[in-house]
């Protein structure tokens, strides 16, 4: 609790960053949240929170089958949340799907992981419960230097794409019809970014948890789309108050050891989105 | 392209359509329609529901494939030269909570179709400057100067409807293909969206074919009409083709085309009768 409230606080918080498990946490967290920052925008503009948060229920299961079948949690979670969101994507789940089908579908995906949890904590040591407290909630402090830079460069991987892709995939997400009049390969942005969704559930998964994945996704990117109607100022808003909630939410949980990091990364993200929310409601309410 | 005159333009036709016909899920939705606009010509889709208009314009945008006969867009096959065509689909309101400013709606008509993200200020360089500069024109072209920085979904039907065809005049097109563009619109913004369509066909001898559900806001500019049955269609001038006859024939049914004291054309037993009940 002492360490960054010091009384200075240039030796506190060159005392955090000598510690090697906060400097993987920054590393890691700084690039899965650029990313949900960046992603999250567009699932905010496109409606598809409901089938973003559905993928979190598959990263579960994901994981947890992958550590049942006794391989590293990372491939079942990426093969379930890529796999999924390009289903998804090619069942045209642009929100037309029965919400009564996505959620027993849901549930059952989640009871799937329920099933893998028995399976693993049968044939497993004390350590699984753990294992499974982790993939729900997340181990940011946890989180190996190889897992790190692994996190971090598959992070730059998708942002490279989501990049590329950005323009098209912001003129196909406000007026599809027109779009794809000019040629942008509509039918096939859409499976490609739920695809790019699923992977980063999967990578956000392993910062902050499968349940609490929307909390970085969501909320940052809600927050910039409620304080700038610009789109490409809206993207770095949100990449910024992603990244923002990442290191404000490790300096808090470093500084105060009784708080997980999952919380006050995922509180402060929150807390930025309610801040965004009054100041338009209460102080500049919309430009006429 | 646009600042010819419209006898100054190319001599080919805009558009040509012989002997088409268009299927879907096995069902003929028309037949044997053909029709061409030259450069600068204003001419109105009219119909019954249910009679492909809207289909007609998707097959011109080659969208959708032709079971039959020939379609010829700017001298080339549907869909090679779609970015010298604006485009405005038939559409609902944006949603109330898109949050995204009118002048990005139309900015995306510009170059909303390449890779990569826009810079925006400075960091866009010569481009990004040419591009705000026309997105500012068409802006003010339009008349919609007032309301551009909104979010387009705060903004009123009419609002939208005029962002729109900015977005669709952007590139300076040779063709302005419009869905219902009056639909849904109040008599006064239907007047005024109509004038401006004019404007834009007159003065920058754009060609403009229009899908109408009422012809009578735009009646006064018309160079030709085409009336869509599922047999087939007749062109020419709006005061031959909307006539009792011509319609009746077309039809193959009594259709009574009336005028009342005002001017305004009333067509009566058209074989879709819902259609002058559609809201």
């Amino acid at each position: 609790m002492t360490a960054l409230l010091a009384a200075d606080p240039v030796t506190g918080l060159a005392s955090m960053l000598s510690q090697p498990f906060v400097r993987n946490a920054l590393v890691g967290g700084t690039a899965i949240a650029a990313l949900s920052g960046l992603v999250g925008y567009f699932v905010v503009l496109r409606g598809q929170v409901f089938a973003g948060d559905a993928l979190s229920h598959v990263a579960y299961a994901g994981a947890l089958a992958a550590l049942a079948a006794g391989i590293d949690l990372r491939f079942g979670l990426f093969a379930a949340t890529i796999g999924v969101g390009l289903l998804l994507g090619l069942l045209g789940g642009r929100g037309t799907a029965d919400d009564v089908v996505i959620g027993t579908t849901f549930a059952w995906v989640l009871g799937l992981g329920v099933l893998f949890l028995a399976l693993y904590t049968a044939s497993g040591s004390t350590d699984n419960g753990v294992a499974n407290v982790n993939v729900l909630f997340g181990s940011i402090f946890g989180i190996s230097t190889a897992a790190a830079t692994t996190a971090a460069w598959i992070a730059a991987g998708l942002i490279a794409v989501l990049l590329l892709i950005a323009r098209p995939l912001l003129f196909a997400s406000v007026d599809p019809t027109v779009a794809a009049a000019r040629g942008v390969p509509v039918r096939l942005l859409g499976p490609l970014f739920l695809a790019i969704l699923g992977a980063t559930v999967g990578e956000a998964s392993q910062a902050v948890g499968a349940l609490l994945v929307f909390g970085l996704l969501a909320a940052p990117a809600a927050a910039a789309q409620r304080l700038t109607a610009d789109p490409w100022r809206a993207l770095g808003l949100a990449v910024a108050l992603a990244v923002l909630a990442m290191w404000a939410g490790v300096a808090l949980a470093y500084a105060a050891p009784a708080l997980p990091p999952s919380f006050t990364i995922v509180g402060l993200a929150a807390a930025e989105f309610a801040a965004a929310t009054l100041y338009r409601g209460l102080l500049r309410p919309l430009p006429t | 392209m646009s600042e010819q005159l419209p006898d100054a333009g190319p001599p080919a036709e805009v558009l040509e359509l012989a002997g088409v016909t268009v299927r879907a899920g096995g069902r003929v939705i028309f037949s044997d329609v053909s029709l061409r606009v030259r450069p600068g010509e204003f001419v109105a889709v009219l119909g019954p529901n249910g009679v492909g208009k809207s289909t007609l314009l998707k097959a011109v945008l080659g969208l959708l494939p032709i079971a039959d006969g020939r379609i010829r867009v700017l001298g080339a096959e549907p869909g090679r030269h779609n970015s010298r065509i604006g485009y405005l689909p038939q559409r609902r309101a944006f949603d109330p909570a898109t949050r995204i400013r009118g002048v990005d709606v139309v900015r995306m008509g510009w170059d909303g179709d390449r890779w990569g993200v826009a810079l925006p200020g400075r960091l866009g360089g010569r481009a990004g400057r040419q591009a705000r500069d026309r997105v500012h024109e068409v802006i003010a072209l339009v008349g919609a100067e007032g309301y551009a920085t909104r979010p387009i979904g705060q903004l009123s039907g009419g609002e939208q409807q005029r962002l729109l065809i900015a977005q669709a005049l952007i590139r300076r097109p040779d063709l302005l293909v419009l869905d219902e563009p009056l639909d849904s619109l109040d008599v006064t913004n239907q007047a005024a969206v109509s004038a401006l369509v004019q404007t834009v066909c007159r003065s920058h001898g754009v060609a403009v074919l229009l899908v109408a559900h009422d012809v009578n806001p735009i009646l006064p500019y018309l160079d030709q009409v085409i009336y869509l049955a599922h047999g087939g269609a007749v062109m020419g001038p709006p005061e031959q083709v909307i006539t009792s006859d011509t319609l009746s024939m077309l039809y193959g049914t009594a259709v009574d085309v009336l005028r009342d004291r005002t001017g305004r054309l009333v067509v009566v037993g058209q074989p879709d009768s819902h259609a002058e009940h559609r809201s």
